[in-house]
């Protein structure tokens, strides 16, 4: 069964059409690219799925079952949103790390603020507060930030920081990770050390969506690509089927000027 | 008239200046919050009319307020105001209230989306997300409008004179009858410590939260 199933979705801002009708789905552990020049709606969908915004249409499974459904205009509690949330972890293109925070304290502070509504809370609040530490450490050190702890965001590089966000995306233990444009507002010397956790990540088999420019990369490291274009679906299926052997004329023309740059 | 008889007359003056000065703050600042709330709502009505409050209340004299506090309900209603330092109250607070919210408000809006986006992401509730993570960013930008606001605040304490608050300045001004000036200049001695004070509070707060940056 699917982990992630979207149907169909639809989304417009006024009068722009940006989604017109997304589908796809992927299974547990894979990893799936999405490509596409500006513009696509790859940015929209990750909103959407992660509801950033609402989508006007469609729906999104998680496991099989009905998660949402943009038909249902029935409004969704802000209770029920942040469980549904937390099945989603988000990496943003911009980081938006937490400026008056130090590293571990950005990683800890939603599992804090999450433990604190745990019953057993008030009793056992040192254990869980270690507990919480510990993961944060292990994983900032799967990050390879270890030794940055302490330092405040703006003590960091771009990729560094980049690498805390990932970090505190996964404190919670997110079931899907997805990433938008995680590199692109990086200085090129530094998307390596990004695409080399992400790459990490896929081989202890996280199950992620990025959305990305890096086309060598997503043939690398990604399951399945998917190519959109004004909005749809164009072409999808595995890194051979879409990048070496493209079907569809527009993911050709695409490929084509990307090698160019 | 000995001096230290008219000394400890104006520091009784000064005492009033002062409590002015803390009752404004203490309860001017959180009403600000919430009327910045209520100036940012999604709600138009309460947006609009929480706008025009504080259009009037910036729009018009501090002084003019206090003689509508101190006299309005008596004559309009029949229900007079017990006692002058309240209605000194009420007109310092509504007033100031007006303009911290405006700074709270723009510091608020300065806080980029992406980190109320952030937050969300991260499973938080709106309040978490405003107390835990904006806040603080918030007072970190508002720091030297506040202190400007501060200030003033000091110095417009000696307007409660006008609805015969007996503050320093109006307690120096009686000696003038006696034929003494320098009590009158004095009280300027008391403005300038009690701000030079707090110029040093708001320069070694700004300093404390320079630790980070953005």
């Amino acid at each position: 069964m699917s982990i992630l199933e979207i149907k169909n979705l639809t989304k417009s801002f006024g009068k722009t059409e940006v989604l017109k009708g997304v589908s796809f789905s992927m299974e547990e552990g894979e990893v799936v690219s999405i490509i596409g020049s500006s513009g696509s709606g790859k940015t929209t969908l990750l909103r959407c799925a992660n509801f950033l915004e609402k989508a006007d249409s469609g729906q999104i499974f998680l496991d099989g079952n009905l998660f949402y459904d943009g038909q249902d205009k029935k409004k969704i509690s802000p209770a029920e949103l942040r469980q549904k949330q937390l099945n989603f972890g988000l990496v943003f293109q911009d980081f938006h790390l937490f400026p008056q925070y130090n590293v571990i304290d950005n990683v800890m502070l939603a599992p804090l603020l999450l433990a604190k509504e745990q019953e057993d809370y008030k009793q056992n609040k040192k254990e869980i507060e270690q507990q919480i530490r510990k993961n944060a450490e292990e994983i900032l050190d799967r990050v390879g930030l270890s030794d940055k702890l302490n330092n405040y965001p703006c003590e960091l590089s771009g990729g560094q920081k980049q690498r805390v966000s990932i970090a505190r995306a996964l404190a919670l233990k997110p079931r899907i990770l997805f990433f938008d444009e995680p590199t692109s507002a990086l200085d090129p010397e530094l998307t390596g050390e990004i695409l080399k956790v992400i790459r990490k990540l896929a081989s202890e088999h996280v199950t992620m969506v990025i959305v990305t420019h890096e086309i060598n990369f997503a043939q690398g490291v990604s399951d399945k690509i998917i190519f959109m274009a004004d909005g749809v679906v164009i072409e999808e299926g595995t890194p051979e089927e879409v990048i070496q052997n493209p079907k569809n004329e527009r993911t050709r023309h695409f490929l084509h000027k990307m090698n160019e740059k | 008239m000995e001096f230290q008889s008219i000394v400890s007359s104006l520091f009784e003056g000064f005492y009033v200046n002062c409590f002015i000065f803390a009752m404004t703050l203490l309860m001017a600042l959180p009403l600000g919050l919430i009327i910045s709330f209520g100036s940012m709502a999604k709600f138009r009505p309460i947006k609009w009319l929480t706008k025009t409050f504080v259009w009037i209340i910036r729009g018009t004299p501090l002084m003019l307020q206090l003689f509508v506090v101190m006299y309005a309900p008596g004559i309009l209603f029949e229900i007079p105001i017990n006692s002058r330092m309240t209605a000194v109250l009420i007109a310092f607070v509504i007033n100031y209230a007006a303009y911290f919210s405006e700074i709270f408000r723009g510091g608020i809006e300065s806080i980029p989306r992406g980190q109320y986006e952030a937050c969300q992401v991260l499973g938080m509730t709106k309040s978490q997300a405003f107390f835990k993570v904006v806040l603080f960013q918030v007072i970190k930008r508002i720091v030297a409008p506040i202190s400007n606001e501060v200030i003033t605040l000091v110095k417009d304490t000696s307007l409660a004179r006008v609805i015969s608050v007996a503050e320093i300045i109006m307690c120096a001004e009686r000696f003038t009858k006696k034929g003494l000036i320098w009590p009158l200049f004095s009280t300027g001695i008391y403005f300038l410590i009690f701000n030079g004070i707090l110029t040093l509070l708001f320069g070694y707060i700004e300093k404390k939260l320079d630790y980070y940056k953005g």
